[in-house]
């Protein structure tokens, strides 16, 4: 498909990356030719220098034989402007990156008028993942399928575990639990496992399971903290006010530790029932005036990626219980920062990039079955994808016996009438389900390229 | 510095001239040509070099750097011109190797300069591989294996860049590869059109397939003695045309097919170079009409000269050696200016010297409003500062490379005017110089050193400098 991204940024140059991975068509624009040239000197995509406003440049960058424009420019209003325009010139899509708080309310009135097919707010999409992470407090990241009925999870097997020493395939006559193990992480390495494959400590698991076999599991593994009240939130950013709001609803109390004065009497205005305290969080004594020993999470938000690694290390220190959750923007030394002890991380330019290639592969695909949702469940090697079957196509009635599947690819699980079952050898797919699949090949756009011997196109 | 990367690469490039020397092969098969057994033992070494470096080189990092990406075109330039030099040394044609070398180069860099006094004395399969050469390295080697293989690392702006022409080479569509074919296409189809038309004139289809690519590749070897001068006016008429047609930037063929005609005609370059065309060939014909019985045939061969000068070809139709200095020296000037960015062209570069005068407009004018803020646009884009500096230095290089080379050619003391117009149709990879090296003349009396220093200089000319400067660079072989 032809793309058009506008502003590389952070996120920017994130999706142009996995797009780039995809083999699609794809134009930047930016007004810094440095940065453009950092892009285009490493990833296959042609270089506009401009505005993405300026209509001249959406032409040089043939808008209006573009299937999707993406709008990621650091203004809200310039991004909406600049999808108008695009639209007028015969862009087939666009998507627009929207962040002031004030907009994403008003947003919906407005998407149909200005032509716009999606809008992305990052930091309330990194919102969500983080209360989904506070209801798990032991999972370090947990997504969710199939309308909610379904979550993957990320959990690292602590020393002595049940699960240390165990076989796949013995996990279900032990535990008598459902869950399905479908990556697992080891010395920086990806597995997706088959059924001999013995887990050690210090594994990091990914499973996929119905929402209560989820926590029962976790039980049963000898691992469930108490329930998390009080929050600690580092850094007052919009990311922190959309959390929080989410936060505050589901009863959880909240402190939110910000620098900037000014900012926090507009949190205090925005979120009455928050506590908001002006200083600095990376002062050890505030945040021990704060008792963040006591707390049951602590968020380290702020914009500054090292102050939020190094607040994390700190707190887990300071308060082992506690669910620590980090947020890095810039940083590139995933590897680095997995061995750290800084909780879950949370990459809201992944999590962006996510939404727009969930949107890509939909709009790519056939109707007849349909790609639902995309979650990247080991920073990016790692997919889990959800197809909900509409209509009869290769796969439907075959057993799983029969059908010869790529390698590094799993049926995860299936949702039929409501119930979710992990498939088995004997069980096949049929129309109506929702089906969810682990795969580490890239592009999957189809179910039927999960076979052996499908191209996956470009 | 990625060695196991740089030598994968080579193994396509190897592999790519074995399959490129099939084509002479069956000339040779045509015409019963004992000499088409020479390319036999070539191709099967190159495939026997290539294959294992292609299969046996894992490079643990496929991303191709700026560095690997200028290494690997130098490189590969240097080993196509001493691999495609052995089917003429093998067949005995052209006895001395330094000779082949020099000649093959002369090839691939679109040069045309020759050391052979009789051409004709030439097997035809030889003679097709001569003129092939041109073709290939007219549009260049990495850039044509680029259009049909993927190959590995995920981007090779790097290899476009490092064997474009021009001051800056930028994406015509999203992916280098489909850049690759679209430059490939108008390429093809340019060059058949070319032999059509020349078809068209009675002229042998042996002929006209060399000359075509002599025109396409900008090269300039012909396949008489007497160059083209011996066909019709009609031929000639559609040699400079093509020569034309070919020193344009090729983007500009590129905005047509998409209808942008408004951008075409906005292209400063273009207008320049049509400007530079008109004003010399009106200026020569002013000097030297006597020579001529009519003034259609004035403006016939003049234009000629001229097209074939500025795209740096060195087709010839009569001797300009025997036109007074002034339009000789009108020639002269034509050599360093070149053909515009993005053709095949040599030379500086049309866009170059805009840069450059632009630059120099806005050096003087800042000393007269010292605080002045002054934009450089050509075609009414802005040129950024990066761009100018780097023009700068490719000059600084080109001259010192030049008087570098001609010191050491002056060592054979064959005159003033010989040796420095010899090296300013090598390193502007035109073909004919003056006097000795004049369209009558060849290169063969000059020393086996003097011809090495040519042939490097025929290289650096055509990858625009840098490459084979950077190669030379030991900081460019260290690991980190």
């Amino acid at each position: 498909m032809n793309i058009i991204v506008v502003g590389c940024g952070k996120v920017g140059t994130t999706l142009v990356k996995e797009l780039a991975a995809e083999k699609h068509n794809i134009v930047i624009v930016d007004i810094d030719a440095e940065k453009l040239d950092e892009v285009g000197n490493t990833l296959d995509v042609m270089c506009v220098e401009g505005r993405g406003e300026d209509v001249e440049v959406l032409i040089e960058a043939d808008v209006s034989n573009c299937d999707i424009l993406i709008a990621m420019m650091q203004s809200d209003e310039l991004n909406l402007l600049t999808c108008l325009l695009a639209k007028k010139l015969g862009a087939k899509n666009t998507i627009a990156r929207v962040r002031n708080p004030i907009y994403s309310n008003a947003i919906n009135l407005i998407k149909d008028d200005l032509g716009l097919s999606m809008y992305i707010n990052p930091e309330r999409a990194a919102a969500g993942e983080i209360s989904r992470l506070l209801r798990f407090p032991n999972a370090m990241q947990v997504e969710t399928f199939a309308k909610g009925r379904v979550e993957i999870m990320k959990y690292e097997i602590p020393e002595g575990s049940v699960l240390s020493e165990l076989k796949i395939c013995q996990l279900r006559p032990k535990l008598k639990t459902t869950v399905f193990v479908c990556a697992v992480e080891r010395a920086g390495e990806v597995f997706v496992p088959d059924g001999n494959f013995i887990l050690r400590s210090g594994d990091i698991i990914s499973f996929v399971a119905p929402i209560r076999e989820a926590n029962e599991f976790l039980k049963k593994v000898g691992s469930v903290s108490a329930k998390i009240k009080d929050v600690i939130i580092l850094g007052g950013g919009k990311l922190t006010y959309y959390l929080t709001e989410r936060l505050l609803d589901s009863g959880y109390r909240v402190k939110i530790i910000e620098i900037n004065k000014k900012r926090c009497e507009e949190l205090s205005e925005l979120l009455p029932e928050a506590m908001i305290i002006n200083g600095d969080a990376t002062n050890n004594n505030l945040l021990h005036e704060e008792h963040i020993e006591n707390a049951d999470a602590v968020l380290s938000l702020t914009g500054v990626d090292e102050q939020n690694v190094l607040m994390s290390i700190y707190a887990s220190k300071q308060a082992p219980e506690a669910k620590v959750v980090t947020k890095i923007k810039h940083f590139d030394f995933d590897d680095i920062l997995r061995g750290m002890p800084i909780g879950s991380i949370v990459y809201p330019k992944y999590i962006t990039a996510d939404y727009v290639l969930r949107y890509v592969r939909v709009m790519q695909n056939s109707w007849e079955s349909n790609m639902e949702s995309l979650h990247r469940i080991v920073d990016d090697r790692v997919e889990a994808l959800e197809f909900r079957i509409r209509q009869h196509n290769a796969l439907v009635g075959i057993t799983f016996q029969q059908l010869n599947i790529k390698k590094g690819t799993l049926v995860a699980c299936i949702t039929r009438n409501g119930k979710t079952f992990t498939p088995g050898g004997k069980d096949s797919i049929q129309v109506g389900d929702t089906v969810i699949i682990v795969t580490i090949q890239k592009g999957i756009s189809k179910l039927e390229q999960i076979l052996d011997g499908e191209a996956v196109e470009g | 510095m990625n060695k196991k990367l740089v030598l994968k690469l080579n193994g396509y490039i190897l592999l790519f001239d074995a399959i490129a020397m099939i084509l002479p092969v069956l000339v040779a098969v045509y015409y019963r040509e004992k000499a088409g057994f020479a390319f036999l033992p070539v191709i099967v070494l190159c495939v026997a070099l290539g294959l294992p470096l292609i299969l046996s080189m894992k490079p643990k990092n496929k991303q191709l750097f700026a560095r690997e990406g200028i290494v690997t075109v130098a490189v590969a330039w240097v080993m196509m011109s001493l691999v495609g030099s052995l089917p003429f040394f093998l067949s005995k044609e052209i006895p001395s190797f330094i000779d082949c070398f020099f000649e093959t180069t002369s090839g691939f860099t679109t040069t045309g300069a020759t050391i052979l006094t009789n051409v004709e004395a030439l097997s035809k399969c030889l003679l097709f591989w001569r003129s092939f050469t041109h073709w290939i390295g007219g549009m260049g080697v990495l850039m044509f294996v680029m259009a049909i293989a993927p190959m590995a690392g995920g981007t090779n702006m790097q290899l476009i860049r490092a064997e474009s022409p021009g001051p800056k080479v930028e994406k015509l569509l999203p992916k280098a590869n489909m850049t690759a074919k679209a430059l490939y296409g108008i390429y093809i189809g340019l060059t058949v059109l070319e032999i059509v038309f020349l078809l068209a004139g009675k002229m042998p289809l042996f002929d006209a397939v060399t000359t075509a690519f002599g025109t396409a590749g900008t090269g300039g070897f012909g396949i008489k003695n007497d160059s083209l001068a011996g066909y019709s006016a009609y031929i000639q008429s559609v040699v400079t045309a093509f020569m034309l047609l070919f020193s344009v930037n090729f983007n500009i063929y590129f905005l047509i097919v998409a209808r942008k005609f408004s951008a075409v005609w906005k292209n400063e370059e273009l207008r320049v170079f049509f400007f530079v065309v008109i004003a010399s060939v009106a200026l020569i014909a002013l000097n030297t009409f006597r020579l001529f019985d009519n003034i259609g045939g004035a403006v016939h061969h003049i234009l000629f000269a001229v097209a074939s000068i500025i795209s740096t070809s060195g087709f010839a139709t009569v001797d300009f050696n025997v036109w007074p200095d002034f339009s000789k020296t009108i020639l002269v000037v034509l050599m360093f200016v070149g053909a515009c960015a993005g053709s095949t062209g040599g030379g500086i570069k049309l866009s170059r010297i805009l840069i450059m005068f632009k630059s120099l407009k806005r050096e003087f004018s800042s000393l007269i409003h010292p605080r002045s803020v002054q934009t450089i646009r050509i075609s009414g884009k802005k040129i950024d500062d990066e761009t100018v500096k780097r023009v700068s230095s490719y000059m600084i290089c080109y001259v010192l490379i030049f008087f570098t080379s001609l010191l050491i050619i002056s060592l054979d003391n064959f005159g003033f005017e010989t040796n420095f117009t010899a090296v300013v149709s090598t390193i502007n990879n035109i073909g004919p110089g003056l006097a000795q090296v004049g369209p009558a003349g060849n290169f063969s009396n000059f020393s086996d050193l003097s011809k090495i220093v040519f042939s490097v200089v025929m290289i650096c000319g055509r990858l625009e400098l840098f490459p084979i400067m950077i190669l030379l660079l030991p900081q460019t072989w260290k690991k980190y």
